[in-house]
């Protein structure tokens, strides 16, 4: 017979070791094959309808002088901002989750988003009113107020909720308050400004990939680059916090600061991902989820959870751009199709009725 | 026979007030110790700060004649395992992978698990008997073997100090035994030093070379089994009319209270 631990065997490279697990592996492996399919095909479909070949063609350095623009200038950074954006929020909602320990904990419900959401349109309201509302204040200047928004409700939460220490419901409830305010100032916002600026606010969010560039590109994939190896480094924690907080400690874990930090981490992702793309719900909240189910772990896989949350903005994205004849925000299939599933984790989860 | 844990003059409280009120105690090395006391005596506050879960108001707790509190958390992990009253575990999660995370302080995050980690399970699984339920998920076991599982993730630490508060809580009395039992084996085939926290005090006596008996955040009294637990005591320190025979089965003291029904008038 095989014992238990045999079942998973240790990996060795030099001084490292890590463990390896077969049905997580299957997981990432099965969603990057659907995260590149669904990436071709959003880079293939549009008003210039291009096949495969051309498409593989031209990323590979051939193809016309046009496939080159559409592919390189107009699809590619949009569906990598996409394919980026939906990895950061699925590896800053699996932060999340498993350190509060609740499923129903993500930048959504936790202030992050909303925050993002109210820096933005507060730059979009007030400069456009103002009348000084110029290209760089859109580019820049409104990502930079997301970014802003994010990181400044994510940490006041934080703050709010620390007690010689954070506790998982107690920053839930917080976060909810935060939501609210920072969702009702948007809406007021969107009352005041005049009606062309509230609608380009109410794109922006809902989460739109539209017209996103090499510029909205670059922030996410530096944010990536760093984060994900630092997440995924500090992650070995997480499987020795998930106990209460005396538990942890006696396994030898500094727990506030090793909460504080993965928390940061969380809320630094969330904020960057929605400057880049408006706030793009239900994926942070949806993908560590799914990951879990589908690799059957307990606490949501890290890196499972990137691969998943980019592979269902890809999906999402397609989705948005076929159904219609008019292209709609990623967004709002998002929402579509994580409502209902919202719905399903409120129903299932039979044993912990909390929030 | 060296000392291997020490409280001196230790304060430990929660915001105004003063829980443990400063005690003195020594744990010597291979011995199993029992504290017992009335609820509210500061027991469980006691084990927590000897385990470094709680600071000192004043006061000390020694490691190895080292102050705990300049020790790294990591350091004192590997040296001193500490089971909580009622320790929570995420749903879903099995029994292998809770008791991996006893290894927890043995990893880094460039050596995640090894095969050290892995004989390490294997062998605590063994030892309290759960090698079968290996691929149960924690949530779906009885309360006996819920213990056990959290008993092995202790043992999967490896440290040879355990700590452990109220480990037979919520088990029936077969159960109960068999826990201590385990202790016991601990204790006699790999010379582990254990301190619990035990509420019944004829188990107490039984199974704990040492007994100390709290009450008010103070000892009262401490000693072996025999010499603490006397009807004297137990007025004093649990405010118990009771009678102390002799166990027919292990020759230690057996408590027998009176309550109000037999009191002679």
């Amino acid at each position: 017979m095989k014992t238990p631990a045999a079942k998973a065997p240790a990996l060795r490279l030099g001084a490292t070791s890590f463990r390896l697990r077969r049905r997580p592996l299957l997981v990432v492996a099965a969603s990057l094959v659907v995260l590149a399919a669904a990436l071709i095909a959003d880079i293939m479909i549009g008003d210039f309808p291009l096949t495969v070949t051309q498409v593989v063609d031209t990323l590979l350095g051939g193809g016309t002088r046009r496939d080159q623009f559409v592919v390189m200038e107009l699809r590619m950074p949009r569906a990598l901002t996409g394919l980026l954006v939906g990895g950061a929020l699925g590896l800053s909602g699996a932060i999340f989750q498993a350190i509060v320990r609740n499923p129903l904990a993500s930048p959504d419900i936790l202030g992050v988003t909303w925050g993002a959401g109210a820096g933005a349109v507060s730059v979009i309201t007030f400069a456009g009113s103002l009348g000084v509302v110029t290209g760089s204040a859109a580019s820049i200047g409104v990502p930079l107020a997301g970014l802003f928004g994010g990181l400044l409700a994510g940490l006041l939460v934080y703050a709010l909720a620390w007690r010689q220490g954070i506790e998982g419901f107690r920053m839930v409830l917080v976060g909810i308050g935060i939501t609210a305010v920072a969702g009702n100032f948007t809406h007021y916002l969107l009352t005041v400004g005049d009606v062309q600026d509230a609608g380009r606010a109410m794109v922006w969010i809902t989460g739109s990939l539209n017209g996103r560039g090499w510029e909205h590109v670059v922030p996410v994939a530096l944010a990536l680059v760093v984060l994900v190896p630092v997440a995924l480094i500090g992650g070995h924690v997480l499987g020795a916090l998930q106990f209460d907080d005396q538990t942890s400690r006696g396994l030898g874990v500094r727990v506030n600061v090793a909460r504080s930090f993965l928390i940061i981490v969380a809320i630094v992702l969330a904020s960057v991902a929605t400057a880049a793309a408006g706030p793009i719900t239900f994926v942070a909240l949806a993908s560590p989820q799914i990951a879990l189910r589908l690799s059957g772990t307990a606490q949501p896989p890290l890196f499972g959870s990137v691969v998943v949350g980019g592979a269902l903005v890809m999906l999402s994205d397609l989705v948005a751009r076929t159904v219609y004849r008019t292209e709609l925000p990623v967004g709002v299939v998002t929402a579509v199709l994580g409502a209902p599933y919202l719905m399903f984790l409120l129903i299932r989860s039979r044993r912990e009725a909390r929030v | 026979m060296s000392v291997r844990l020490e409280a001196s003059s230790l304060s430990v409280g929660y915001g105004e007030r003063l829980v443990v009120d400063s005690l003195d105690l020594s744990i010597i090395g291979g011995t199993v110790t029992a504290v017992i006391g009335p609820n509210g005596c500061g027991k469980s506050t006691l084990l927590k700060a000897l385990g470094r879960l709680l600071p000192a108001r004043s006061g000390a707790v020694l490691l190895d004649g080292k102050q705990i509190d300049s020790m790294s958390t990591r350091d004192v992990a590997r040296v001193l395992g500490m089971l909580p009253q009622a320790p929570s575990a995420p749903e879903g999660l099995t029994v292998a992978d809770l008791v991996a995370r006893g290894r927890h302080p043995h990893q880094s995050w460039y050596r995640q698990w090894s095969s050290d980690d892995a004989a390490a399970v294997d062998a605590a699984l063994a030892m309290t008997g759960i090698l079968d339920l290996a691929e149960r998920t924690v949530d779906e076991l009885s309360g006996g073997q819920r213990q056990r599982a959290w008993i092995s993730m202790a043992l999967a630490q490896g440290t040879d100090l355990l700590l452990l508060d109220e480990p037979t809580t919520y088990l029936d009395l077969a159960h109960q035994i068999d826990v201590l039992d385990l202790v016991q084996e601990l204790h006699a085939s790999m010379g582990r030093t254990i301190v619990m926290v035990l509420h019944d005090l004829n188990l107490a006596a039984r199974y704990a070379d040492n007994i100390v008996a709290m009450r008010g955040g103070r000892i009262v009294a401490q000693g072996t089994p025999g010499e603490v637990l006397t009807e004297e005591m137990l007025l004093e320190v649990f405010g118990l009319d009771a009678r102390v025979v002799e166990d027919p089965v292990s020759g230690t003291p057996l408590v027998v209270p009176v309550g109000s029904r037999h009191r002679l008038p």
